[in-house]
């Protein structure tokens, strides 16, 4: 067991844990923060996306000894963020959701996307998204979604 | 979920229902439906039983005027926590602002009408509880109107309402809110008005979704995101295959890990794992990553696909146990060479992976036990946790969680994710257990949609339509050895294996289906659409070959060779070809079109795919669909289920789509291995159509999923002049 | 003075016969030089070549040959298939926003999870691409070739590219690739690093021979 400080959504969090213990457990079991989802372990999914200095990151497989002092933004404080609100306001206003487990990594995705690229072409949507999963294939109206938060952002 | 069939009559059942009605601790009006039926599995048994009722289940009118709807089905993405509440919130004149929704525990009184368990499957939630969430929201304001009328003394005929308020003659309102405790003293009516569709304020419009803030903002909990006091964690550790037993186990480095708990062999529902409990997921996932067990893999069948192939292969030439026999069965040799088909299709096993990991919390307290399961089966779940525990379903309080999919993998006759959590559950006596699968054991668990051959022999006529079709379906039965297979299974024909086929709405006159159900050591499952998702492939790529022999339209062929009496078929095609013939017959080079359609679970589904290939891939560009379902309670919902169902019937064309043996052994492992489809996969576009219609409501769950694949490979069919009689589709070779 | 003249003439023919025995003794010394250089050069050249197979066997090894791919997509895994999760190169190599390299790779390898990692893990440019767009590794000519050119490779010559091959992070990785999610170690490239090193010094001493394209 080891000690770390953690920057997470803007708060300094002092958790002990195994070293090799995924960012995502750490989130979702020390922090009780389960907004983060498990989807695969293997990041193949995206369900446990957040963003680390900014950068989309799949926590399940980021071992909490390599996050240092770097800030985790988390799906529970993204909507402090102008274009995380946007892309939430998006989801809902096109009702995107089904089962919804993927949802908070298609849109931290998706947040990280238009951050980077804010009038996104339909190929930019579809790389960019390309990694994210949803079993329930909401991915009609996320590539809607994202056009619409896109203009609403302008 | 089995085909509804012989289900579907049941909704004639007579039944006899009332009203039962207290007032809460808080206030508010709570109301009950008493429903008496024969339970499911006692079809036949003509006594009816009383049933034991909590005093509050449907509705509850708060005094801050918020309204809460119980719903009587899982969520797990189809969308009913909302279309339920819409429906009963339209016949209450509720405000819709005000509505709140809950999922229902395991109880009695939120049986399915027509299944007669509480349970979500079959495409059943709208097409069954339609007409029971009407009764409830007119009973319910019949109520508060009677309340109203007694206050100011007046008749309720004189009373309307609307927006949760009673309007008296005169000036006179009164909100819902300040009416509930009256109106729960008021006697339940044995029968209320129901609306003219007409007047319909939320029934029929597009409505959205109540639950998505919370899915967008990480504020909804799933089954996997529960946390109670003193909770554990546990993962087993499952047999390489299936039926294997521990022989011995060497636990040592396990233990060594902090915060381990306990390790223990359970058994499983058939042979044994071992139980590694922790206070945290990691931990638990590395201990069991530690352990050294030593499997007796004797005495079980070692399943492996390729001797699994070559057996069916040969069953599928022979006749099987007969699902439907007409005509004359005019031999295939009758026919010239040229008028013959002979196609020989392969499916793999599929599993379901749905995006919320399985998993089951239960804590057992000696004399009563509580759960939490994101479960579509709360009935069977409830007693089969009840049975690990030695106590009786009732002493088991059994709580609905939100799930993060299903797809038909959390409705298991065996119970056997709860089951497993129980026995832990057990163990660790007061102290709640979360048990935990992780996707490798989702991926190599089993339950799977089973693998199937066809054998289909058509002589074609001179008009090019099908003169004789055998057919011979080999896979394995869904439920045979269950409770479920005195009502599914007939002449040794398990229904959901043909259904689809043996239900064609196609105008086959000589017609002769079988089926061959082995017997593999592979637990099997039903998958989202269930028999058609490989009966709908069969038939629509094999219509499509039919009318390319024969020179004709695909559409035109289909409408030649359908059933006078397929009327939602033919309304949906015909939607179909109207709302699409635009951009059919402009396609651009390297483009080509597929056409299907398919009736499943009562509504009948059209569809017309843009399909060009990028980097040796299907690519879906766009995708008209037209669907009738009667009436579309959620247009909003609708369009959703099958913009994205179609979607998640692409799974089955996936290159890495397939569940595979060797030795006994699952091969893939994880998403990397078996790979369900990613946007890029998905159809670009999908527009819905619906058929106007005020029949009864049925349900948009399965139907999107089986017309997807036969309508991309007949795509592909027109751009690489191959057909497709093999899935997945790993080369675009043929 | 007339008898030292005498004998200055008698000696005067040696001279000539000096010189040219002089002339073909250097002119036949350097062609032995040239010849012995030549011996020399042809062997430095079959060292350098052979020194050059053995950097090729490492290069196109699959910790090292999957990030320089010639598509837009980085591979994975000995059999080399397609990375999964449908990652891709971007416009520097990077991946895109939302799915970066370093979404999931981080700065080392994470063997509890099974990802590997590396400094500024990204693919390698396609002027360093070693395989053709049907994923197939090239020639060693090729491959020869688009090492040594120094207006794709970043303008390393002979001793820096010695200098790369010591000292890299993201080379070194390749002998350190760390655990796969099922445990197991992943596979080492054919030579160890030390040899790897003194078979590029070999083949940079010898000038960075080439073989011929066929």
């Amino acid at each position: 067991m080891e000690t770390y400080q953690l920057n997470v959504n803007g708060q300094r969090k002092q958790v002990k844990v195994d070293p090799s213990t995924p960012l995502l457990w750490v989130l979702r079991e020390e922090l009780k923060m389960t907004g983060t989802k498990y989807g695969c372990g293997i990041s193949a999914c995206g369900a446990c996306t957040v963003h680390v200095d900014g950068i989309a990151t799949r926590s399940c497989v980021v071992p909490v000894s390599l996050i240092g002092d770097r800030s985790i933004v988390t799906i529970e404080a993204i909507a402090a963020d102008p274009v995380g609100r946007a892309v939430q306001d998006a989801w809902v206003d096109k009702d995107v959701v089904q089962c919804g487990y993927c949802q908070s990594g298609q849109i931290m995705s998706a947040v990280a996307l238009l951050k980077a690229t804010p009038r996104p072409t339909d190929t930019n949507i579809e790389e960019s998204m390309g990694g994210n999963l949803c079993r329930c294939a909401t991915y009609v109206r996320i590539r809607e979604a994202i056009k619409s938060a896109s203009q609403q952002l302008k | 979920m089995p085909a509804a069939t012989r289900l579907e009559k049941r909704s004639q059942i007579d039944r006899r229902g009332f009203l039962r009605v207290s007032t809460s601790a808080a206030g508010g009006l709570l109301v009950s439906l008493y429903l008496d039926l024969p339970a499911f599995a006692e079809e036949g048994n003509q006594a009816p039983r009383a049933r034991v009722y909590p005093p509050d289940a449907f509705v509850n009118v708060r005094p801050d005027g918020k309204i809460l709807i119980t719903v009587n089905r899982l969520e797990f993405g189809q969308g009913v926590q909302t279309s339920l509440p819409m429906i009963l919130a339209d016949e209450m004149d509720a405000d819709w602002s005000q509505v709140i929704a809950e999922l229902a525990p395991a109880a009695d009184v939120y049986k399915d009408p027509v299944f007669g368990i509480q349970m979500v499957g079959g495409s059943g939630s709208i097409a069954h509880s339609f007409q029971q969430y009407r009764e409830l929201g007119a009973k319910t304001r019949a109520m508060l109107i009677a309340a109203a009328a007694d206050r100011w003394h007046v008749s309720p005929e004189q009373c309307r309402t609307e927006n949760s308020v009673v309007y008296g003659p005169g000036n006179r309102l009164a909100r819902y809110a300040e009416l509930a405790q009256d109106a729960a003293r008021k006697p339940v009516p044995d029968k209320a008005r129901l609306k003219n569709p007409s007047e319909f304020r939320l029934i029929g419009k597009k409505i959205r979704r109540l639950d998505s803030r919370p899915k967008c903002d990480g504020s909804q909990k799933f089954g996997l995101d529960l946390d109670l006091p003193g909770m554990k964690i546990a993962v087993v550790a499952h047999p390489p295959v299936f039926g294997g037993r521990v022989k011995s186990l060497d636990d040592k480095d396990a233990r060594a890990l902090d915060g381990v708990r306990e390790v223990f062999e359970i058994p499983l529902t058939k042979g044994s794992g071992v139980a590694v409990v922790a206070d945290r997921f990691w931990t638990a996932k590395q201990a069991r990553d530690r352990l050294k067990i030593d499997w007796d893999l004797s005495g079980i069948e070692h399943p492996d696909s390729s001797q699994l192939w070559a057996r069916y292969r040969g069953l599928a030439r022979t006749t099987g146990n007969v699902a439907v026999t007409r005509g004359d069965q005019k031999p295939l040799e009758s026919f010239p060479l040229s008028s013959r088909i002979i196609a020989e299709y392969e499916f793999p096993y599929l599993a379901h992976t749905p995006m919320e990991p399985l998993n089951a919390t239960v804590q057992f307290n000696g004399d009563r036990a509580e759960a939490w399961v994101p479960s579509q089966f709360q009935t069977m779940d409830q007693m089969a946790i009840a049975q690990m525990l030695g106590l009786k379903p009732e002493q088991v309080t059994f709580h609905t969680e939100f799930a993060g999919g299903g797809f038909g993998r959390r409705a298991v006759i065996d119970s056997h994710v709860p089951r497993e959590a129980a026995l832990i559950a057990k163990r660790l006596r007061g102290t709640p257990v979360k048990l935990i699968w992780t996707r490798e054991d989702d991926v190599q668990g089993g339950y799977y949609r089973p693998m199937h051959a066809h054998r289909v022999e058509i002589g074609i006529g001179s008009d090019g339509m099908p003169a004789a079709w055998g057919h011979v379906i080999v896979g394995q039965s869904l439920v045979a050895g269950t409770p479920f297979a005195a009502l599914m299974i007939r002449n040794g024909v398990d229904a959901s294996t043909v259904e689809g086929v043996a239900d064609t709405n196609y105008n086959i006159p000589n017609f002769h289906v079988s089926a061959h159900h082995p017997t593999v050591n592979v637990p099997v499952l039903w998958w989202r659409s269930v028999g058609n998702t490989h009966t709908a492939f069969v038939m629509e790529t094999l219509i499509d070959e039919l009318a390319t022999r024969a020179k004709m339209d695909p559409i035109t062929y289909r409408r030649k060779l359908l059933k006078p009496e397929a009327t939602k078929l033919r309304a949906a095609l015909d939607l179909m070809d109207e709302k699409s013939s635009a951009w059919r017959s402009k396609l651009p080079k390297g483009h080509a079109v597929g056409i299907s359609c398919h009736e499943c679970f009562g509504t009948a589904v059209a569809c017309a795919v843009d399909v060009s290939i990028e980097n040796k891939r299907p690519k879906i560009h766009r995708a008209t669909v037209a669907v009738n379902c009667g009436l579309a309670v959620n247009p909003l919902s609708v369009e959703s289920q099958f913009q994205a169902g179609l979607g998640f019937g692409v799974t089955q064309l996936m290159a890495n789509g397939a569940i595979t043996l060797k030795d006994g052994r699952v091969e893939q492992r994880n998403f990397d291995g078996y790979t369900p489809p990613y946007i890029v996969d998905a159809p670009v576009d999908v527009d819905v159509h619906i058929v106007p219609s005020t029949d009864a409501p049925t349900g948009c769950g399965e139907p999107p999923v089986p017309v997807i694949s036969p309508a991309v490979v007949n795509a592909l069919a027109r751009l690489t002049g191959k057909r497709y009689r093999s899935l997945p589709l790993t080369s675009l070779a043929g | 003075m007339l008898s030292n003249c005498r004998s200055f003439i008698r000696t005067l023919p040696i001279i000539p016969v000096a010189a040219v025995i002089w002339i073909a003794l250097t002119a036949s010394a350097a062609i032995e030089v040239r010849e012995s250089k030549k011996l020399n050069a042809d062997t430095n050249l079959g060292n350098g070549l052979a020194a050059w197979q053995k950097v090729y066997s490492v290069l196109t090894s699959p910790r090292c040959i999957n990030c320089h791919t010639a598509t837009n997509y980085p591979q994975q895994a000995d059999d080399r298939h397609r990375h999964f999760a449908n990652v891709i190169r971007g416009p520097e190599g990077k991946g895109v926003p939302g799915l970066n390299c370093i979404s999931c790779h981080q700065s080392a390898n994470a063997d509890s999870t099974g990802v590997p990692g590396g400094n500024n893990w990204h693919l390698a440019p396609l002027s360093m691409r070693w395989q053709d767009a049907n994923d197939r590794p090239l020639s060693s000519a090729a491959v020869c070739r688009a090492v040594t050119n120094r207006s794709k490779n970043n303008n390393l010559g002979g001793p820096a590219l010695l200098k790369h091959h010591e000292e890299e992070p993201l080379v070194l990785w390749a002998w350190n690739p760390g655990r796969r999610p099922d445990g197991s170690m992943r596979t080492l490239p054919p030579l160890s690093h030390a040899e790897f090193v003194a078979a590029t010094r070999t083949w940079v001493e010898a000038g960075t021979p080439c073989p011929p394209a066929k």
